[in-house]
């Protein structure tokens, strides 16, 4: 299954942007935004990821390390890998919200409560980057990395409802509502879900491909401090 | 826990009380920041400016950012961790203690800088009294979402660095809520939503720091 997941990644990839471009239709006049529609297919699948999958699995991972039955560094290491795959995906959900944004509302950034507390979260997710490289005790790192992956998650809920608790200027949730009703229809429907699809994929490939540079970044530290220690004690015979 | 809790405020009050670095050295510089935030805006605008609720919080902000520093300083000490483990204190407590200690203090500095919100930005006095309940809920969610944040990144590399990147963007909702009833106080408007926000995160950083505090303290 993981040998698939790369090639899986590329074919619904692919297939997102072959649905989007050329199967999906353009918004009318009526509805306004022609081809900008498109972006449809590319923004709230990134934002779902970063959001929801990314920062899900930095609160689940930490929660079970925090839990004794449960601590290990495989734990540690989840949490920090997705963490830092968030920054990419909440980055590129603000870069691609900005370039919707600018020809719909004549602007790059406004002062909406989704899209501040959406930068909010990518400064708290570059905070947790900060406090892991604060401390060098393996075990504290991992300790005090876990509690604050645990506070970061308070800021989803937060994001989630910014549109409904406040006058906005982005447009309420078409997918994840809380009456269940989905308000996109036809091929634009279909195109969306695989957009959803092929992004995640995306996102559970990249932290696979993190998690195993983690891993041997730790064999390899492993590595040299056993040298060094081995090299004391041929200098101390 | 309570007793616990009792201790350490006690404690830290009058670590306070005898250092006196709240009077000299904090107090002065929020004052200071008031000032200066006045004559950023200019003669003509401070006066009747709409900024002052956001201003008093701003500089509330820095305030609260020394005291966290300077609470956690505390329990920096030679021997203070060791002492704390040999007495077997409860961590929810000692979280408690840390919390009430700081929210007293935060609110000591509030009614310093409130006032001074009403003569160098001529905010109502009526107005800035209405807002005195919701001032002392937000400072009270903000020392405990603070001493959270402190024991996060104390001991650790650069605290008063870090310390800000981390706290900053979990106080701006409180501080959002906090401006918000502050101008609603004085210029008209609903107050309750805001109360809301601050009191669900009161609440909830309470909650975190009773289970998690302990963790952090290991």
């Amino acid at each position: 299954m993981q040998r698939l997941l790369g090639p899986l990644t590329l074919v619904s990839l692919a297939a997102t942007f072959v649905l989007g471009l050329w199967v999906t239709p353009k918004a009318t006049m009526h509805d306004g935004g022609g081809d900008l529609v498109r972006m449809l297919y590319v923004h709230p699948a990134l934002a779902w990821v970063a959001l929801y999958v990314s920062f899900g699995t930095t609160t689940i991972a930490s929660a079970l390390y925090l839990w004794k039955r449960t601590r290990s560094n495989t734990m540690d290491r989840v949490a920090y890998c997705a963490m830092e795959v968030s920054v990419l995906f909440i980055a590129l959900t603000l870069i691609t919200g900005s370039i919707w944004g600018r020809p719909t509302w004549g602007v790059w950034w406004a002062w909406d409560a989704r899209l501040t507390s959406t930068a909010i979260l990518l400064v708290l997710a570059l905070g947790y980057l900060a406090l892991r490289r604060a401390n060098d005790d393996p075990e504290t790192r991992a300790r005090r990395s876990a509690v604050y992956g645990i506070l970061v998650a308070l800021n989803v809920p937060i994001i989630h409802f910014a549109v409904t608790w406040w006058k906005s200027l982005h447009q309420n949730a078409t997918v994840l509502t809380v009456s269940g009703k989905v308000s996109v229809h036809g091929s634009m429907l279909w195109t969306l879900l695989v957009s959803f699809i092929a992004f995640t994929l995306w996102y559970f490939w990249l932290l696979r491909a993190r998690y195993r540079l983690e891993v041997r970044s730790d064999e390899a530290t492993r590595a040299q401090l056993a040298s060094a220690v081995l090299e004391r004690q041929r200098e101390g015979a | 826990m309570i007793r616990t809790a009792w201790l350490v405020a006690r404690k830290d009050l009058r670590i306070e009380v005898r250092s006196r670095v709240l009077l000299w050295q904090v107090l002065p510089f929020g004052a200071l920041a008031l000032l200066l935030c006045g004559l950023a805006l200019g003669p003509a605008d401070a006066g009747h400016s709409r900024a002052a609720p956001g201003l008093f919080y701003l500089v509330t902000l820095f305030v609260t950012l020394l005291m966290i520093i300077r609470s956690q300083a505390v329990e920096q000490t030679a021997g203070t961790a060791e002492s704390v483990a040999t007495l077997g204190l409860d961590a929810a407590g000692v979280f408690i203690g840390k919390s009430v200690a700081l929210t007293i203090e935060l609110w000591v500095s509030s009614l310093l800088l409130l006032g001074g919100t009403v003569v160098v930005l001529h905010t109502s006095l009526i107005g800035t009294i209405h807002a005195l309940p919701s001032v002392l809920v937000t400072l009270g969610a903000m020392a405990c979402a603070g001493t959270l944040y402190g024991a996060l990144t104390a001991g650790g590399e650069g605290p008063a660095t870090l310390l800000p990147i981390l706290a900053l963007p979990a106080f701006a909702p409180l501080l959002v809520a906090g401006e918000r009833s502050f101008s609603a106080a004085l210029h008209g408007g609903a107050l309750w939503e805001w109360w809301v926000i601050d009191l669900v995160a009161l609440t909830g950083y309470v909650a975190i720091g009773v289970l998690l505090y302990g963790v952090l303290e290991e």
